[in-house]
């Protein structure tokens, strides 16, 4: 998975501001506790990446993190000791013991494996829809060396792969036994060492030895620029404030508490129209 | 105005037994494209990163004599500070090529001379129009294709405006119209912005027309510092091996040297021996080189396969499609005979390498099929890939060794990775060759003459014409197609376009044509010099007995 600009208003916001947008949305899912809220900035991550024509990426982080959520709330249903609801009664298990499936040991792990399942989309999303040069830039003003690593980093990781994959196919081109696994890693190694040595010459022939601090870039606020931002504030508002209000309180433990008032429905909306609403505008979004 | 100066200058990698460089003097000056000569080995891409700074800044190693790029003396500056007079470009864009995107690279090296924020943006600007990569700049450095990336490549090594470039093989990795595309580029912006450039290649016909001087390198020294006209009259004794084919032709019919296909051609009309091109066809008849693959093509497979053996290779109606993306086989069929050469053509991209993987049952056809007789051995891109155990004795069979002429017993300890290109190459031949029992029915090798020089060529070019099993070369060199070729395949867009004997395909062309065909205008099929001084033999004694 990797950035591709597309014609969507969150490709073309600023880095500073699709950053911001997604870090809000990651900071909706931690602070989230009910499961209406914490379903509602899911759906707003998955409807984001639709908009911004990345749901192809969405969907493959998805797939990872579906099975991921499962496991969270199966392990929770069966560690924790708490709640009144049971469900199941185990009886005794190897390692775990005495084990009860409680309808709050569930829920609460339902509510983990959500959460996780929001920050993985919200990553996919971020990688997928806000340009790693532009953001990096914004870093190296403040580290160079740091930011620029991590952008080599990021730009090998493909180049790697596709010499893992040719490696791989130059060895299924060899008749008779493969090669140990030892002699392939010390091949591999060797491999990107060269690599290594090569961009390292690279970087010194474009003069990064003797770099300089790189220069404020100062680019007018787009309408793009400017909604995103907007939303950003707007969804940190509205979790910071309705956990602090008590809009939707949510405890698993000992019984369950999760009432579904207008209060909570309406805090699922307002956070979805808040992150959806910066696509509606499609002007001036291609290059 | 002199950019480069450079006072005998030598120098030895660390650990080296011998000096990469000896005694080595030259003045370049503003504006001059020169063309840097030489086998493998000889030195030439040494001097290009001793210009650049990396030698010895990077590399480390022994180093006596001075050199000054721009006014700044390479013992007191390294690359970094050089980097703002010297713009340089090695072979393998992939990893030369830094940021994610197009637009971040190109300014990358301009930050990195702490430009002003509107500098930066103009140099990209004008770097992207310059290069005609415009189009490429918020693009992914990730989904470029190799001649797109070594454009961004040479954008970045042009994007500040650098008194001299230089250039290691650029041309490579690139199919003949990139190649021919890059060269104008850089001539162009050698006559638009007096750049003065240093450019090192193998095939010195297709850079020659656009020099205004050689420098040929022997064993690390110089052994000629000439215009193109007397470079070529010096390499017909001093070094055969540097010789163009046009050089080569004209010299076999006793004529003086010319550089390139146009005055090759004008010194043979002037005698009168410039044959007559081939008679236009006749419509509906087929024409060399031509609409091959249609009617005459196919009637040419049915031919061989009605009257010959079963092929040693079969592709039926083969595509590749990708899932979410293009197709890149359509429909492709393609038979190979036991024991034919083949050559598979075509520009970046055309599919000849996805051809390759199918035909090795690397990949899967998503609809057709591949028959083969037996054992199909592919050799990759990039030999270095099957070099996996300490020495070259663990690698492969003596025998195997034997057979691509490593018997040597010198080569048995020593470390793979230590050989030099053209005996890896060999080397990761004999290991896909290497099963006695299961000897290949085919052997696929994709690219096999990337930075070779001609010496290497022709010596790959004996060793795959000794091979009894059917042999296919996917390769972007006609000169090297002659020399071992029965039959050319074209393949654009993923199918053949045109198919056909070798003397006929490499004749009709332009950029699929050998010099020698271009400046016989393809007149007795003649694709080698040695072939075209003989059609100028027969032409020359039918004057003689006309007169």
């Amino acid at each position: 998975m990797s950035y591709r600009r597309l014609a969507s208003p969150l490709h073309a916001a600023r880095a500073g501001a699709g950053c911001a947008y997604c870090l809000a949305l990651a900071c909706a899912a931690l602070l989230a506790d009910h499961p209406i809220e914490l379903g509602a900035v899911a759906v707003a991550i998955a409807g984001a990446g639709l908009a911004a024509g990345v749901g192809r990426e969405l969907r493959r982080a998805a797939l990872f993190a579906l099975p991921l959520a499962v496991a969270i709330t199966v392990v929770n249903a069966l560690v924790a000791r708490d709640g009144l609801t049971v469900l199941v009664r185990l009886g005794q298990l190897p390692v775990l013991g005495h084990t009860d499936v409680t309808l709050e040991a569930t829920v609460y792990g339902a509510v983990l494996g959500l959460r996780a399942l929001a920050l993985i989309l919200c990553g996919a999303l971020y990688t997928a829809a806000v340009d790693p040069d532009e953001v990096l830039r914004l870093f190296r003003r403040v580290s160079f060396r740091s930011a620029l690593t991590a952008t080599l980093a990021t730009r090998m990781v493909p180049v790697l792969v596709r010499d893992a994959r040719r490696l791989g196919d130059a060895q299924r081109c060899r008749p008779g036994r493969p090669p140990s696994r030892v002699a392939l890693i010390r091949a591999a190694s060797t491999g990107v060492l060269d690599r290594a040595l090569d961009v390292a010459a690279a970087l010194e022939v474009r003069g990064y030895g003797s770099a300089h601090r790189p220069p404020r870039a100062t680019r007018p606020w787009s309408r793009h620029d400017v909604a995103f931002a907007a939303a950003a504030a707007a969804i940190l508002v509205l979790s910071i404030a309705s956990r602090v209000a008590g809009v939707a309180p949510f405890h698993a433990y000992p019984s369950l508490h999760a009432p579904a008032g207008l209060g909570v429905l309406g805090l699922g909306v307002a956070l979805i129209a808040c992150a959806l609403g910066p696509f509606a505008d499609r002007r001036g979004i291609g290059r | 105005m002199s950019v480069l100066s450079i006072e005998r200058l030598s120098y030895s990698y660390p650990g080296a037994a011998r000096s990469a460089l000896r005694d080595v003097s030259l003045e370049l000056s503003a504006g001059e494209l020169v063309v840097l000569a030489g086998a493998s080995g000889s030195g030439k891409s040494t001097l290009l990163r001793a210009i650049s700074g990396l030698v010895p800044h990077f590399h480390g190693g022994e180093i006596t004599g001075r050199l000054v790029v721009a006014g700044l003396d390479t013992r007191a500056h390294g690359p970094s500070e050089l980097a703002f007079a010297v713009g340089t470009l090695f072979q393998d864009p992939e990893t030369q090529v830094v940021m994610g995107t197009v637009r971040a690279e190109l300014a990358f090296p301009l930050e990195n001379r702490g430009e002003s924020a509107p500098a930066i943006a103009r140099g990209v600007e004008e770097t992207a129009l310059a290069l005609g990569i415009g189009h490429l700049l918020d693009r992914s450095t990730n989904e470029l294709s190799g001649g797109e990336l070594q454009r961004v490549a040479l954008g970045a090594a042009l994007a500040g405006r650098p008194a001299l470039v230089v250039l290691d093989e650029p041309t490579s990795q690139l199919d003949p119209v990139a190649g021919d595309e890059l060269i104008s580029l850089l001539r162009r912006l050698n006559e638009d912005a007096d750049t003065t450039i240093v450019l090192a290649e193998h095939r010195l016909e297709r850079c020659l027309p656009a020099a205004d001087r050689v420098i040929a390198m022997i064993d690390g020294e110089i052994g000629c510092d000439a215009a193109p006209p007397e470079f070529l009259r010096w390499a017909a004794s001093g070094a055969p091996e540097l010789q163009t084919p046009g050089a080569r032709l004209l010299a076999g019919v006793g004529l003086r040297p010319a550089v390139g296909v146009k005055p090759a051609r004008a010194a043979l009309r002037e005698l009168g021996l410039l044959p007559s091109p081939p008679e236009a066809p006749e419509p509906g008849e087929a024409t060399a080189g031509g609409p091959a693959p249609g009617r005459s093509a196919r009637g040419r497979r049915r031919r061989r396969r009605d009257s010959g053996p079963a092929p040693a290779l079969a592709l039926r109606s083969v595509w590749h499609e990708l899932p979410d993306g293009p197709a890149i086989l359509r429909a492709c069929s393609l038979e190979l005979a036991p024991g034919e050469h083949v050559a598979l053509m075509g520009r970046n991209g055309a599919g000849k390498s996805t051809l390759m993987r199918h035909a090795a049952g690397l990949m899967r056809p998503t609809r057709g099929k591949v028959h083969s007789a037996g054992r199909v051995a592919l050799l990759l891109q990039n030999p270095t890939d099957y070099l996996v155990h300490e020495t070259v004795a663990a690698e492969a069979s003596s025998r195997s060794l034997a057979t691509v002429g490593l018997s040597d017993p010198a080569f048995a300890p020593r470390n793979p990775r230590d050989l030099s290109g053209g005996e890896r190459q060999r080397l990761a031949l004999a290991i896909v060759l290497d099963d006695p029992e299961d000897p290949p029915a085919v052997v696929c090798l994709d690219e096999p003459t990337r930075g070779m020089d001609r010496r290497r060529k022709g010596e790959l070019a004996e060793l795959l014409a000794a091979m009894p099993a059917a042999v296919l070369v996917a390769t972007h060199d006609p000169e090297f197609v002659a020399s071992f070729a029965d039959r050319v395949v074209l393949l654009a867009d993923g199918a053949p376009i045109a198919d056909g004997p070798a003397a006929e395909i490499l004749s009709g062309g332009t950029y699929f044509a050998t010099e020698t065909a271009r400046i016989l205008g393809g007149a007795g099929g003649a694709l080698q010099p040695e072939q075209g001084i003989a059609v100028l033999d027969t032409t020359l004694r039918a004057e003689v007995i006309a007169g």
